[in-house]
């Protein structure tokens, strides 16, 4: 038994710096070499300004932007407290929360996207369903004074198809739709 | 096998059927019940349901006829399982009672100081010698060690053909009870009052000293741990439902646990054992352990003497060959004068071939002068003097030497034909006819009919079967090529037999064998089942687990395959047991919820009329299932000679998938039945 | 449901299978202590590390002596980490300055993660730092795989070995899973992640200026967003291949930054799969019955079909409660339940995921269980029901299946007419005995657990979803954290002194005490004789076994939990469809 102790301590304190100290950090290392902005979030920078994460959405509101689903990550993005919300499908919260966010998405009586009207996993979802896009390209579009067409196009090039033709779903980066738009079509105001 | 019939006796017996009714009551002794945890369980829902309703009516609380009918129900369950077991142990009880008839006290004349005394036979102890003349009672078990006697072993052996005993050789053991019927022989006694052979036998039969055997503990383990499973799953129900707003009733929670648990195998598992051991009896087989039995389903190797089990135990003459010179008619005729005197069976095997083939009768030979010349040692042959006419018969080099004294070789014709008989297993015999060779006749092993099929069968099985003679390779090998067995042991030994037992189990393979000498005993102890043959020393008997009253060694074949049959019968009822439960859920939570849930009526696919029909159904069909399996736990389950693969999926088939199936009309038909006269 | 998703399953499928083999022979080899290409590079470092623990690697165990081996080095090591999270504000590596965690919660987060279970209480992006992370709670990613995998080779010993009193020796067994598999895997596994956007650096939290401040309902301006951080991907790797599921974040394998990409999310399915799938393979080369190893693996890929084909027809079908939304699968959208799921993944890609993190003990999520349908949901916690054993968490749900298989061979065994054997050892009374114990332990743990939770109303608070789902919840608990799993219907408030302390006892009993049984039978396996088979044999090689396997497992979980399941998840269901809402 003391001998088995005196293993267990030896091998514990062994490992731990093999496997919770040497990995970790050759790991980074290695990433920090070999892929330094996508192991640093993929920040993007905009006159000099940390404005994001390529991956990490953002809430938007308003008619001029393209808005993301709906985030029970803290107040709404927090992106220091990601989750969803776990309302169960039967819950009358849920039943409501959705109820409001159609009436405050829909068009007409047009069926909204459901991803849109639905909180994400990670409460940091950074797309949406092209579908959910489109949906919202007419609103867009008259906000800012532009041809629903060049929404459209701009939607088109922003959709990402699924990875290698058959993975995960199609779906379209909210924050570099919306630069792309402030890039583009820029609201004066 | 006089007793086979026996076995057909109809499973309900009326006269067993009664007295296991009442056995069923005295069973409910707690301390009887506590022995099986399965039912133990169902006893103690049973008391606490009683106990309910009894204090219900004292404080005026109405119960419905409903908690009424689920505790009369619940007995019952108690009561069936009980009676399944009483009715294993009822034909073995009616045996049990003739043999004690034959153990009746008897008068023992016991030699003491060259005098004869009369004892009380309960009084003899190992080691007295006794004498017992014909019309007496054998007092005990022993060994003859003076004279010859023939003796009715039928209150043993059900056989009323008289047996011949006699000292010396391995026709020496005699058993208590059994009666002398010619002639005076003196015996000495090897067992004490209490251990004798009929003592053993009449608690082996009623199930007195009845052990669980290890795979029934292993069995008894899973079905308590099913319970305790099940018991936590049922316990923890009420929470759920008082979570869920709809607390249940205890009788409703106990026939949910009732239900569930494996009560069919658990009610039929003793009784499948016992009727095991039973159809081992109806076969004329003791089987000294439940254990035993066991070990005879798992039997990998069979070890088969020649003599007896794969061949008829005498050879016959098949053929007769002439030598140059010589017709076949000739030589039949010869044999057949030569053998006129010989009693032995191969003698009269000649005789009877010769009239089959050339229609020559046994003649009268009075009316010739005839002069017989018997067998000896030193010219190991024998004939006959018939009006100057010398013929001889015997073994080749016998009559080689014969012929070479008077001036005659063996002609290469006649050689080659014992040679080739020789090399298909048979045995030469030559005939010679003042002092030329006449011919050979073909002495062959006759192998049993339908043996060659029983062993394809075996094989099928993975059972191995190995063939033990004394022959030499030769002709050994030519006789198991013909029976179709997968190994023999040739000019086989004692210990021989013991380094091939020994070779087996170190493989981890299981033995059994057959013996009868004193100097099969060692191996017979050795060997996983060892049967004995009535017939055979005390010492072979002692050291078997098996006795074979019979003594007809080929029925090994059939211990193995009842030992495969109660192995198969448990593992059926098992699954078939699990398997019911789906069914019963199915009826049991619907009616259990859909007072509060109506939705919940979804999951009551039988449509069962009402929660109170469905909840009693389902008790009803639990308790009834078990006596309606009880012909199929007594006669065993039906047996195949199939592969394991084959096997398996014919029993999932009929008891896995039939097990799920079954209930779901079962409990359908007693809804029906219930609603239409209203009893719920 | 879609041609792409079932595409998608399929290629996952097939992958699972090629891996097999590959991985499988590897194991059995190094284990087996055969050459392999690696001994060059791992030989060295395990010669240091038997020097520096003074461990003889030649010395072989019994299984008592291999079961307190592990126990004590499970207990040191969570010890350790107890410490760390008690401690690490004193500790190097806290950028964010997070205080030390409180008792309970250390104690059922060094519980949980010791036990692979990787159930997690706290919200990880603010209340760990980054050693904590690393040393303490990715380091157990590493060993307790390692242990499960040491466990599950130490019962094969036992099943193919004969009459041998011991089954290996722990500290090797342990030593070689995590230098020839687990380290230069995860290596690898996490320089890929990090090229599809997985984090790792040990930076300080990031905060940006968003693109447009937000103003709430109360009039608060929220004009930046702060990013977590950290050493992520190192972190990631294990924590799929080593079926752990500790999510750096607590959104876990949802959060873009863990899981970024449809192709990262593919990979990690995979690697939860690959060494318990490599583990059947093994299995059948060890013990010399190959098609053995096979049909193990076919009853395990049936039920994960079934299982996962069942979530994903659920999943697609949407919430009938909702109105004015469009559920309907099209081109330009998945449809469907899409609560608690993320886009990229779509239906298809989350369903996988959830039903092989719920079959492997790995219980990491990419979607959020609790909001699964009523049916889908119930099909996770029925995974976790059966045991674990559909391919199973890696060692765990081999030495999990052998349990079942000796179950089995016991019940259907007799109806061959010998008594039940399985590869050749005879399964006796103690076998069976030790094998209803380890079966026992989980639904006591979870049934009584639950029952206590459920009727107390100070337990009751912690519901998020109330009704029928609010059972399912506490039931998910219960049954995630007894079989090693995880994942959680995460509405429950689980960090209270009630669910801290009750769910690190499930879990270190739902681990501990299924273990010792099982090592009980391996030792009693190895010292019997083996029968040779014959075509007598009860055949443990053939699909009527691998149907016979897949029953036992359907029917004793079916039988244990289905009134639990009849008021939780199938009443809900029923509910739903009638219209009703809590």
């Amino acid at each position: 038994m003391k001998k088995h102790f005196v293993n267990a301590v030896l091998m514990t304190v062994v490992t731990t710096v093999l496997l919770g100290i040497v990995y970790p950090l050759a790991v980074t290392a290695i990433a920090q070499v070999l892929f330094r902005s996508k192991a640093d979030g993929q920040i993007i920078y905009r006159n000099g300004q940390a404005i994001g994460s390529r991956i990490i959405g953002q809430p938007f509101t308003g008619p001029e932007y393209f808005h993301s689903r709906p985030s029970a990550a803290g107040d709404g993005y927090d992106a220091a407290q990601s989750g969803g919300s776990n309302l169960s499908p039967t819950n009358h919260i849920l039943v409501e929360d959705v109820e409001k966010r159609v009436k405050a998405e829909q068009v007409g009586s047009n069926p909204v996207p459901i991803d849109l009207v639905t909180a994400s996993a990670s409460g940091l979802d950074p797309d949406i369903s092209p579908a959910a896009a489109y949906y919202q390209m007419a609103r867009v579009a008259h906000s800012r004074g532009i041809p629903e067409s060049a929404v459209q196009s701009l939607i088109e090039r922003h959709t990402q198809r699924r990875q290698l033709g058959f993975l995960g779903a199609s779906h379209v980066n909210v924050l570099e739709l919306n630069l792309a738009l402030d890039r583009l079509y820029p609201v004066h105001n | 096998m006089t007793k086979r019939g026996k076995s057909k006796r109809a499973v309900w017996d009326l006269k067993i059927v009664r007295r296991a009714a009442v056995d069923a009551i005295w069973k409910l002794n707690p301390q009887t019940m506590m022995r099986n945890p399965v039912m133990f369980v169902v006893e103690i829902g049973s008391v606490l349901t009683t106990v309910l309703l009894v204090r219900g009516y004292r404080h005026g609380l109405l119960h419905s006829g409903f908690s009424l009918q689920i505790t009369v129900w619940l007995w019952f369950t108690v009561l069936f399982a009980n009676f399944a077991e009483a009715m294993a142990e009822g034909r073995g009880k009616a045996q049990a009672d003739t043999l004690r008839k034959a153990k009746s006290e008897t008068i023992a004349n016991l030699l003491r100081d060259g005098h004869i005394e009369q004892v009380a036979s309960a009084k003899l102890r190992t080691g007295d010698v006794v004498v017992a003349s014909a019309g007496e009672f054998i007092p005990g078990d022993g060994e003859i060690i003076e004279g010859v006697a023939s003796v009715d072993e039928s209150a043993i052996t059900g056989e009323s053909a008289p047996v011949i005993r006699e000292a010396g050789g391995d026709r020496s053991a005699v058993t208590g009870g059994t009666r002398v019927l010619s002639d005076q022989i003196k015996v000495r006694i090897t067992s004490n009052p209490g251990e004798t052979f009929l003592d053993r036998m009449i608690s082996l039969v009623e199930g007195a000293s009845r052990q669980k055997t290890p795979n029934e503990i292993a069995l008894n383990i899973l079905l308590a741990g099913l319970t305790i499973i099940f018991l936590l799953a049922v316990v923890t129900l009420q929470p759920f439902a008082i979570y869920s707003g709809a607390p249940q009733t205890v009788f409703v929670l106990v026939s949910l646990l009732v239900c569930l648990i494996p009560t069919t195998i658990g009610g039929l598992l003793s009784a499948i054992g016992i009727a095991g051991m039973d159809r081992l009896i109806q076969h004329n087989v003791l089987a000294m352990s439940g254990r035993a039995v066991e070990a005879a389903g798992d039997v990998n190797t069979l070890l088969l003497d020649k003599t007896g089990t794969i061949t008829f135990g005498n050879r016959q003459a098949t053929e007769f060959v002439p030598a140059p010179g010589f017709t076949g008619e000739q030589v039949a005729d010869a044999a057949q004068l030569s053998s006129l005197a010989d009693e032995t069976p191969e003698g009269r095997s000649i005789v009877v071939l010769a009239k089959e083939k050339y229609g020559l009768r046994g003649r009268d030979l009075a009316t010739h002068e005839a002069h017989f010349i018997p067998f000896t040692a030193q010219t190991r042959m024998s004939g006959i003097n018939l009006d100057g006419r010398e013929i001889r018969k015997g073994a080749v080099d016998a009559v080689a030497r014969y012929l070479e004294q008077n001036g005659n070789a063996l002609p290469a014709d006649v050689r080659a034909a014992v040679e080739k008989i020789a090399n298909t297993g048979g045995t030469p015999l030559v005939v010679a006819e003042n002092g030329r060779a006449a011919g050979v006749v073909h002495l062959k092993d006759i192998v049993k009919g339908g043996i060659r099929e029983r062993f394809a069968q075996l094989r099928a099985m993975g059972i191995r079967t190995v063939m033990i003679t004394g022959d030499n390779p030769l002709t050994a090998a030519a006789i198991a090529r013909e029976a179709g067995v997968d190994d023999f042991l040739a000019e086989a030994t004692p210990e021989d037999k013991m380094r091939l037992i020994k070779h087996e189990q170190s493989q981890g393979k299981l033995v059994a064998m057959t013996g009868d000498g004193t100097n099969d005993a060692p191996a017979l102890a050795q060997a996983d089942v060892g049967m004995a043959m009535n017939t055979g020393t005390q010492a072979a008997k002692e050291a078997g687990n098996m006795v074979d009253l019979d003594s007809n060694p080929t029925k090994l074949i059939e211990v193995v395959e009842i030992g495969k049959q109660l192995l198969m019968t448990r593992g059926a009822l098992t699954t078939f047991s699990i398997s019911n439960d789906v069914a019963k859920y199915f009826a049991i939570i619907p009616a259990m919820f859909s007072g509060t849930f109506p939705v919940l009526n979804a999951l009551n696919v039988m449509h069962l009329r009402t929660p109170q029909s469905a909840v009693l159904s389902a008790v009803i069909f639990n308790a009834l299932i078990i006596v309606a399996l009880i012909p199929l736990a007594l006669r065993g389950v039906s047996y195949r000679a199939l592969s394991a693969e084959a096997l398996l999926r014919r029993n999932l088939f009929l008891y896995g998938l039939g097990g799920l199936i079954a209930p779901f009309i079962g409990i359908k038909l007693i809804d029906v039945l219930l609603t239409a006269s209203h009893l719920a | 449901m879609t041609a792409q998703g079932w595409f998608q399953i399929s290629v996952f499928f097939l992958a699972v299978l090629a891996l097999a083999k590959p991985l499988g022979i590897y194991m059995a080899r190094f284990f087996e202590h055969e050459r392999t290409f690696f001994d060059p590079v791992a030989r060295p470092v395990e010669r240091i590390i038997y020097k520096l623990t003074r461990v003889d690697e030649q010395h072989e165990m019994r299984w008592t002596e291999y079961g307190a081996a592990m126990l004590m080095f499970s207990v040191v090591s969570m010890l350790l980490l107890y410490v760390f999270l008690r401690l690490q504000h004193f500790l190097p590596l806290n950028p964010q300055g997070f205080p030390g965690a409180a008792p309970d919660l250390s104690f059922n987060t060094a519980a949980s993660f010791t036990t692979n279970t990787n159930w997690q209480a706290y919200v990880p992006e603010t209340t760990v730092s980054y050693l904590t992370q690393m040393a303490g709670l990715a380091y157990h990613n590493f060993v307790s795989a390692a242990v499960g995998i040491a466990l599950a080779i130490a019962f094969i010993r036992g099943i193919a070995r004969h009459e041998r009193e011991t089954i290996g020796n722990f500290w090797v067994d342990m030593t070689r899973a995590t230098l020839w598999l687990l380290l230069p895997v995860c290596i690898g596994f996490s320089i890929v992640l990090v090229s599809q956007g997985v984090l790792q650096n040990l930076k300080p939290y990031q905060t940006v200026k968003l693109v447009q401040p937000q103003r709430s309902a109360d009039g608060k301006v929220t004009s930046t967003q702060t990013l977590a951080m950290g050493p992520v991907a190192s972190q990631e790797a294990i924590k799929m291949f080593g079926t752990n599921g500790g999510g750096f974040f607590n959104a876990n394998s949802a959060h873009p930054f863990e899981n970024p990409t449809p192709l990262s999310n593919f990979l990690e399915m995979l690697a939860i799969f690959a060494i318990p799938s490599g583990l059947t393979y093994t299995l059948g080369r060890m013990t010399g019955s190959q098609r053995h190893g096979w049909a193990v693996w076919s009853a395990m890929a049936v039920l994960f079909l079934v299982g996962g084909t069942t979530v994903y027809w659920a999943e697609s079908h949407g919430n009938p409660l909702l109105h004015g939304v469009d559920e309907q699968h099209t081109a330009s959208q998945s449809g469907g339940n899409m609560e608690g799921k993320e886009v990229r993944f779509g239906i298809a890609g989350s369903a996988l995921f959830a039903t092989a993190t719920t079959d492997a003990s790995c219980g990491a999520v990419n979607s959020m269980h609790d909001s699964y349908m009523p049916l889908g949901g119930m099909v996770l916690l029925v995974n976790i029901l059966l045991g674990e054993v559909v391919f199973g968490g890696v060692g765990a749900g081999m030495y999990g299946i052998l349990i079942f298989i000796i179950l089995t061979v016991f019940i259907a065994g007799l109806m061959v007419g010998r008594t039940p054997e399985y590869l050749g050892k005879k399964i006796e009374a103690y076998d069976v005995k030790m094998a209803m114990l380890a079966i026992l332990i989980l639904p006591l743990l979870i049934l009584v657990f639950t029952a206590i939770s459920v009727v107390w109303p100070s337990f009751l608070a912690s519901i998020a979803n109330p009704g029928p789902h609010g059972l399912s919840e506490i039931f998910y608990a219960f049954a995630s954290g007894a079989g090693n799993n995880g994942s959680a219907f995460a509405g429950l408030n689980a960090n209270t002194l009630w669910y801290n302390t009750t769910l690190g006892v499930d879990m270190l009993f739902g681990r501990f005490l299924m273990i010792i049984p099982m090592l009980a039978i391996a030792g009693n396996l190895a010292r019997k004789k083996t029968v040779p088979a014959s075509p007598g044999t009860f055949p443990v090689a053939t699909p009527t076994f691998a149907v016979l396997l897949m029953s036992v497992i359907l029917v004793v979980g079916a039988l244990t939990y289905f009134p639990v399941l009849s008021l939780g998840p199938v009443l809900e269901h029923l509910l739903m469809a009638a219209g009703k809402v809590f």
